[in-house]
């Protein structure tokens, strides 16, 4: 059973004139790496208010079709609930945030599902350490640059280790080396722990390297799922605006000059100069 | 012209941000600053328009001394577009923000109306002239905070993280349009995180560390450089990544554009082609 399903699933915000996503099925099983992306405003971000019940309990509106994640229906169990499954980072870490202190924040979804001091405290530092903030704890987070308030998201979220974790745009002011260490640590715990991952993300020079499937979205609804590679080496995705990595635009451009290379459209650096080299041999 | 000498800088905390930068930005340049988080960059060019006033050192724009001028006239010459839009829009409706500005630089009624058509269509929210900013995502407001400035014709444009929240499509057009500004002369710095979008632009990039300056110079250079991007926190354009990882081969190693790596690959693999025949 998939751990995410949605069924023809529409949603219009109260309000709105048009629904913000439309008619979106979509599967996503246990352990699977997934990143959403598509144009600005094409329904990324209300996709994934619907995995926690944020949408319709929060926001309101009027949602059509089915959603069920890890076995419950989402529409009929409040987000508290769901939150228990799903541990979210939004794009805006200021949202997020509240605590007085890093540390506080990060022990608040502990505090709540009532576990002991002592595996709060374990899980906090393990939490702390994996985004690379322990020296921070004690920190406010408000008096935190936007990069270090996404560190704190996101380790709120890890000290949680739900079973699905919905990142979007995660990293977006970070420095590239920091974006890196995180998505590193976020696929580690992917690869290790099965935890699956959904990523909002526009940067796919950075991120398509870890996903096995991938959703691409324009004006609320699907138009490409499924496995990372093959729908990245479709040109239709070429005409949605979608930044495909670079090595994979350049591997293409190779072949259609002519240049014999290996069938497997590659979506990083070390994946083309791979190929490339197996062709200078 | 701006001039930035020796210049000092710490906040009211006793966080040391700058500790002695200097920098020319010459007129219709395009420079991109970059550096890891904390490094003093946003700190930088928050004396650009006097936001911030140097502890030490001085900060000169069109030869006016920065800490014998006020933001307001400053702004004239110089225009801010901050990180994140909400700390900048405040009006009910995108032509009231865009008027804004230019009302208190005492614009007549009907060069205002003549500038927000011309910034709306520009930049693309000719729709939204009567919508609240606060209602737009968070790449429309972005743009309403940029055109917001262009109205009012400022020489230097400074940009704050000016990609973030951009989609792909969206990142060329302002790919685009900087360029276009940049043929009108104007000088523009951006600070900015995004590799890939500094190394399709190529402009001069100002490498920044622990409030000092580590490196300047054209981004083919610095962008290719893992030493030093290494110590600024910042990763190797995805092109510079496959050509790191090809020296071995032989090829030069400072490429970032595309069409040059394309052109690079396939003479290397004719030539190999031709050793096997």
């Amino acid at each position: 059973m998939p751990i995410i399903e949605t069924k023809n699933l529409s949603y219009t915000y109260p309000s709105a004139s048009r629904p913000a996503i439309l008619d979106v099925s979509i599967k996503v099983e246990k352990g699977e790496f997934v990143l959403i992306t598509g144009p600005s405003g094409c329904g990324k971000t209300t996709l994934c208010r619907t995995f926690n019940g944020l949408i319709p309990h929060f926001y309101q509106g009027e949602l059509k079709g089915e959603i069920i994640v890890a076995g419950k229906d989402a529409k009929n169990h409040p987000t508290v609930e769901m939150a228990e499954h799903v541990g979210m980072v939004f794009q805006n870490p200021e949202n997020q945030l509240f605590a007085l202190s890093v540390e506080k924040d990060v022990a608040f979804g502990l505090e709540n599902l009532g576990f002991s001091r002592e595996e709060m405290r374990k899980r906090v530092n393990w939490a702390l350490k994996l985004a690379g903030i322990y020296d921070l704890r004690e920190r406010s987070p408000h008096e935190m640059s936007g990069g270090q308030q996404q560190r704190v998201a996101i380790a709120a979220v890890l000290a949680m280790q739900p079973e699905i974790i919905v990142l979007d745009e995660p990293t977006s002011f970070l420095d590239p080396l920091s974006a890196e260490k995180i998505f590193e640590v976020i696929y580690d715990l992917n690869q290790k722990l099965g935890i699956t991952v959904v990523l909002v993300e526009h940067r796919l020079d950075l991120t398509a390297k870890y996903a096995d499937h991938i959703i691409i979205m324009d004006e609320g609804k699907i138009c490409f799922d499924g496995n990372t590679r093959e729908v990245l080496s479709k040109q239709e995705t070429r005409l949605i605006g979608v930044g495909i990595p670079k090595a994979t635009l350049l591997y293409e451009m190779l072949k259609k000059e002519g240049a014999r290379l290996s069938n497997k459209t590659p979506l990083c650096s070390r994946e083309l100069a791979d190929i490339i080299q197996e062709a200078l041999k | 012209m701006l001039v930035v000498e020796d210049v000092q800088f710490t906040y009211p905390s006793g966080v040391e941000a700058l500790k002695g930068v200097s920098l020319t930005v010459k007129d219709g340049e395009f420079v991109a600053i970059m550096g890891q988080n904390g490094a003093g960059k946003t700190t930088l060019v928050k004396h650009f328009n006097g936001l911030l006033k140097p502890t030490r050192g001085s900060v000169r724009v069109n030869n006016v001394d920065t800490s014998k001028s006020s933001v307001a006239t400053l702004a004239r010459h110089v225009g801010f577009v901050f990180q994140n839009p909400d700390h900048q829009l405040f009006c009910e409706t995108v032509d009231d923000e865009i008027a804004f500005a230019l009302k208190n630089f005492g614009y007549e009624q009907c060069i205002i109306e003549k500038r927000i058509t011309w910034a709306v269509n520009l930049l693309g929210l000719s729709q939204y002239r009567k919508t609240s900013p606060f209602m737009l995502s968070g790449g429309e407001r972005k743009r309403v905070a940029l055109a917001s400035v262009l109205a009012w014709d400022p020489q230097i444009l400074v940009l704050d993280e000016p990609t973030i929240g951009q989609d792909h499509r969206q990142k060329e057009n302002l790919r685009q349009f900087i360029m276009q500004l940049q043929t009108q002369g104007k000088t523009i710095v951006i600070v900015t995180h995004d590799v890939e979008f500094v190394a399709e632009c190529n402009p001069r990039v100002v490498l920044m560390r622990e409030g000092k300056i580590l490196a300047d110079g054209q981004g083919k250079q610095i962008l290719t450089n893992p030493t030093l991007l290494e110590q600024a926190s910042i990763v190797l354009p995805q092109i510079a990544q496959i050509f790191k990882h090809l020296t071995t081969q032989g090829f030069p190693v400072n490429i970032i554009d595309i069409y040059e790596a394309k052109n690079l690959l396939m003479e290397k693999l004719e030539e190999r082609k031709h050793e096997c025949l």
